[in-house]
C-alpha cells in the first residue's frame, strides 16, 4: 500500500481554492470587492490599488494591494483563496520589470505611476476575439 | 475508556470555514486491525492491541508472524495497545472520533541533531553586544564550587535534540472523513510527514 501524500493534501485543499479570480500580475491595478460583515448585515467594500506583490505559497497564496488614501499609503494583503473576496476586477495592466514592487513605497505622485502594458492588453483582446 | 487509533501524518494544509482560515494537519488513520484482545483474566488488564501499515514478509520476525497469525493477519508495521477500550468487529476506524471532538495526539518529534542549550532547553544565552566577548550562546555556570565539586546529574546541556515521544493535548478534530480514513486536526502535530501518530481521547477531559 503506497500512499501519495501530495495527492491527499491536494484533495483536501481543492474545494477551498478559488478558480474564478481572473489572472493578474504585479503592477496591475485591481479593484477587490470585499465582503464585510457588520453584526448581521453583509455589505461589499471595494479596495482599489496596484498589486505590488504576489506571494505564491500554494494554498496560502496571497497578494498585496497598495493605494494612496488621503495622502497616506495604504497596503492590504488579501489571501488569494479567501471566500471574503466577492469579486476581483482588473482595471489596468501595468508594465513592470520585477515581481515585487516594493520600490513604489518610496515613490510619490508622478514618480509612482506605472506604464500601461499595451502588449498584454492586446494579447488579451485577441484571446477574447477568438 | 480511552479510545484511540493509529495513523500516518500526511501533512498540513489550510481550509476555509466561513470567513476564517483553519490550519489543519491531515492524518490517514486506520483502519487498524485488532491483533489481540487482552483481558483481566489472562493478562491482568483489559486492552486491545492493534496494528497499522505493512512491511515486507521477510522483514517480519517469525515470533511476530505467529502472533499475527492468531488474528489471521500477515503483515503489520506498528503495534500499539489501547487500554480499557474495545471495538466491535476486527478493526478500528476513524469514525470513533467525531467532528469537533477534543483529542490528544502522540508522536515522535523530528530529530534536530546536536543543538546548543538555547535551542534545546530555552536558555537565555548571553548579551549580543555591550562588550560581550564570545559569550553569546553559552550555558553559563553549570554548578557550584568545591561543594559539591561536581556537576549534578541531569544538568541541562547541549546535545542531541528531538526524536522524543511527546503528546500534544486538547487538539480539535475539524473533520472526519470516514470513507477515506482521513481526519483533519486543527494545528500542528509532532513528527515528520509520513510518521506514526497515535490519536487518543483527551486525557485532560477536553477544554
Amino acid at each position: 500500500m503506497s500512499i501519495n501524500r501530495g495527492t491527499i493534501l491536494k484533495s483536501i485543499a481543492q474545494p477551498h481554492l478559488r478558480t474564478d479570480i481572473p489572472d493578474f500580475q504585479a503592477g496591475d491595478t485591481v479593484r477587490v470587492d470585499v465582503k464585510v460583515t457588520e453584526g448581521t448585515r453583509t455589505r461589499i467594500q471595494a479596495f482599489e490599488g496596484v498589486v505590488i506583490a504576489i506571494n505564491n505559497a500554494g494554498v496560502g497564496k496571497s497578494f498585496t494591494v497598495r493605494k494612496i488614501s488621503f495622502n497616506e499609503g495604504v497596503e492590504r494583503v488579501f489571501p488569494y483563496n479567501a471566500p471574503t473576496i466577492a469579486k476581483l476586477t482588473v482595471l489596468e495592466r501595468g508594465r513592470v520589470r520585477r515581481a515585487k514592487l516594493y520600490y513604489l513605497r518610496d515613490l510619490r505622485g508622478k514618480a509612482a505611476r506605472l506604464k500601461s502594458d499595451r502588449s498584454r492588453i492586446m494579447r488579451e483582446q485577441a484571446k477574447v476575439v477568438k | 475508556m480511552s479510545k484511540g487509533i493509529l495513523g500516518t501524518k500526511i501533512g498540513m494544509t489550510q481550509i476555509w470555514k466561513g470567513d476564517k482560515v483553519i490550519p489543519v494537519t491531515v492524518v490517514l488513520a486506520g483502519p487498524c486491525p485488532v491483533v489481540q484482545r487482552k483481558t483481566v483474566a489472562t493478562d491482568g488488564y483489559q486492552a486491545i492491541q492493534v496494528g497499522l501499515g505493512e512491511r515486507k514478509a521477510k522483514a517480519i520476525k517469525k515470533p511476530m508472524l505467529g502472533h499475527l497469525k492468531k488474528a489471521n493477519l500477515t503483515t503489520v508495521r506498528y503495534l500499539r495497545e489501547f487500554r480499557d477500550f474495545t471495538v466491535e468487529g476486527d478493526a478500528i476506524n476513524v469514525d470513533i472520533f467525531a467532528d469537533g471532538e477534543i483529542i490528544d495526539v502522540e508522536g515522535i518529534t523530528k530529530g534536530r541533531g546536536t543543538m546548543g542549550v538555547m535551542r534545546r532547553w530555552g536558555f537565555a544565552g548571553g548579551p549580543a553586544s555591550h562588550g560581550a566577548k564570545k559569550w553569546h550562546r553559552r550555558p553559563g555556570s553549570i554548578g557550584q564550587r568545591k561543594t559539591p565539586g561536581r556537576v549534578y546529574k541531569g544538568k541541562r546541556m547541549a546535545g542531541r535534540y528531538g526524536v522524543e515521544r511527546i503528546t500534544i493535548v486538547n487538539l480539535e478534530v475539524v473533520e472526519v472523513r470516514s470513507e477515506e480514513n482521513l481526519i483533519l486536526i486543527r494545528g500542528g502535530i509532532p513528527g515528520p510527514n509520513g510518521g506514526l501518530v497515535v490519536l487518543k481521547a483527551a486525557s485532560k477531559g477536553g477544554k
